[in-house]
């Protein structure tokens, strides 16, 4: 040993280098592809750049125009709704498909197959295929909400149809999360290997003390899978955030008017069709600062409503 | 008891109707005559047609199946490839090796996880016009190389179940850490990099931002973006957009069939989604 403070020893040494050879595609990677882009876009981000002329310094401008940008609280506030039911009804619908495969049945792998499948067919291909099924006109949607439309006109009244969905400003945003729900399957599984590790002991003592079917749910089954509904809640939050591929093929780049104008797609918008690479940068970090906020959150929350097994407190 | 099994069974047909309903529309309308796809209430028995699929093998199609095929499944391989040999090799590095840093660095890399691809994407796009990529695979085939922090993070814990026996064995041998990882661990592990091969080849296949981004040229449109800009043009033509659609998803849901219970331990494994 060579008495220096803070010296590695030769083994020491050694080992560090085999460890970083082997973890060297990841470091190269995170210096490409993560660190120095995200660097660089905090710094375009107070510039004023479009690609032809070099990046001009402008300091705040773009986050002064951001706040005034009636498109960025558009998309921000499109994004928002989506996300608050999308993410939530998602999880429900998950939930409960699970709960129900769970449960003595026959054929219960055909029946997870059909549920699963959704989740698999590229969203490309999801996306042309919704834009059939919500046509108003010839669409099959229509065709099965017709009649209850029809029951809904001869109660109250006054005519009652079918929504136009993706031509409707109001019914384009629930259309693209009625879409979404239909890929919950992935979420399913999920739920659904964590509803079969619960122990059975735990609802044959509850059984014993005379609980109902409800009192299970809320004391057994929920608490014991909790740390998986956090996980994909928060990925849900993330992965909607981010929506942009549906509403850059169903619905045109954001129309009817602007309420599909998602804020990823505001974002490309910016860098790849306007040349606003400083203001979408500015969006880039914005939406990271969202995200990092939410995943702090959701931590914090975590802390309190999650039950990990093995987790002494 | 009884009635809440029929209640359960019931529930369940209904729901997995509802769930399979869009493909039934998908497949009809793709052969259904012109004539009929227009008719409302839609007619579901009719004499099946193969025209919208003979339009898109013409050879003036704007949807190229053939070509679009071709170019997705070069990238595919190549990102197939770059994941399975890149993340594991980082996986042995921080699962079986004990070097200073290795858990700082660990779960720095879970930390990345979270970020949003949009924050990197603007710089990332001026490198690679920078290198004049813009317009060629490389893009989409280099990235992969340096490994993906989901793939790195489900071999780790994969890697961490073999036992340290059997590498101790080796090390005793005289085989290097390198050999180690590439003739004894690899082996073991063709479950775990089986789900890695199938993740990255659904995540490639289904890409759309990055050949959006990357790619103009026709001759090089993945399916994906070839469908997309298919949509865009011809937004009416609903028989050759299904028939489009139905090309692009069949061969997922074949290797689902395949690969079921590859899908369903990596869905548990990684909490990736399809």
């Amino acid at each position: 040993m060579h008495g220096q403070k803070g010296a590695m020893t030769r083994r020491q040494r050694h080992e560090l280098k085999l460890g970083l050879f082997f973890v060297s595609p990841y470091l190269m990677g995170l210096a490409v592809f993560l660190v120095g882009p995200l660097l660089a876009s905090f710094a375009f981000s107070f510039t004023k750049y479009d690609i032809f002329n070099a990046p001009k310094w402008v300091g705040l401008d773009n986050f002064k125009s951001l706040a005034v940008d009636r498109l960025f609280w558009v998309s921000l506030w499109n994004t928002a709704f989506y996300t608050a039911f999308a993410v939530p009804l998602g999880m429900c619908t998950a939930f409960v498909l699970a709960l129900l495969l769970n449960r003595k049945m026959a054929v219960r792998p055909l029946f997870r197959t059909i549920f699963f499948l959704p989740s698999i067919v590229p969203l490309v291909a999801a996306s042309v295929l919704w834009v059939w099924i919500f046509n108003s006109q010839y669409g099959y949607l229509n065709w099965t909400l017709r009649p209850a439309c029809n029951l809904v006109s001869f109660l109250t009244g006054s005519r009652f149809n079918p929504p136009n969905w993706l031509q409707s400003p109001y019914w384009a945003k629930p259309a693209l999360v009625l879409m979404s729900i239909w890929g919950v399957g992935g979420t399913m599984v999920l739920y659904l290997a964590a509803l079969q590790d619960v122990p059975k002991s735990l609802y044959e003592v509850a059984d014993i003390d005379g609980a109902t079917a409800f009192h299970k749910l809320r004391h057994v089954t929920l608490p014991m899978i909790s740390p998986i509904l956090l996980f994909t809640l928060l990925m849900g939050l993330i992965a909607s955030l981010q929506t942009f591929t549906q509403a850059y093929i169903m619905t045109k780049g954001g129309q009817p008017g602007v309420s599909t104008l998602f804020y990823c797609l505001y974002l490309f918008q910016n860098a790849f069709e306007y040349f606003r690479l400083g203001y979408a940068s500015a969006m880039a970090w914005v939406l990271f600062a969202v995200i990092a906020v939410i995943t702090a959150i959701m931590f914090k929350v975590a802390r309190r409503f999650v039950y990990y097994e093995g987790s002494a407190e | 008891m009884k009635r809440g099994t029929v209640f359960t069974h019931v529930a369940v047909a209904g729901l997995s109707l509802v769930f399979l309903f869009p493909f039934v529309w998908l497949l009809t309308s793709a052969v259904k005559p012109d004539a009929l796809l227009k008719q409302f209430p839609p007619v579901w028995v009719f004499p099946p047609t193969l025209q919208h699929l003979r339009e898109l093998f013409a050879p003036d199609s704007p949807f190229q199946f053939g070509q679009f095929l071709a170019n997705t499944l070069f990238v595919c391989t190549f990102t197939v490839m770059g994941n399975i040999v890149s993340s594991s090799m980082v996986a042995y590095g921080f699962a079986r090796l004990r070097w200073p840093g290795r858990d700082f660095l660990f779960y720095a890399m879970l930390g990345t996880m979270m970020v949003p691809a949009q924050t990197m994407m603007i710089p990332v796009f001026l490198l690679f016009r920078k290198l004049g990529w813009i317009d060629s695979f490389l893009p989409l085939v280099v990235p992969p190389l340096f490994g993906n922090a989901f793939f790195i993070f489900m071999l780790r814990q994969f890697f961490l179940t073999i036992p340290r026996d059997l590498l101790d064995a080796a090390r005793v041998d005289g085989h290097g850490e390198t050999a180690i990882w590439w003739r004894v661990v690899m082996p073991l592990s063709i479950p775990a990099l089986a789900v890695v091969g199938l993740f990255s080849f659904l995540g490639a296949w289904n890409d759309f931002v990055n050949p959006l981004i990357y790619l103009f040229d026709e001759t090089r449109y993945t399916l994906s973006l070839g469908l997309a800009m298919f949509q865009g043009q011809y937004e009416t033509q609903y028989g050759r957009l299904m028939a489009a659609s139905a090309l692009m998803t069949c061969p997922i849901v074949v290797l689902f069939f395949f690969t079921q219970r590859t899908f369903i331990e990596g869905i548990k494994m990684t909490g990736i989604k399809g």
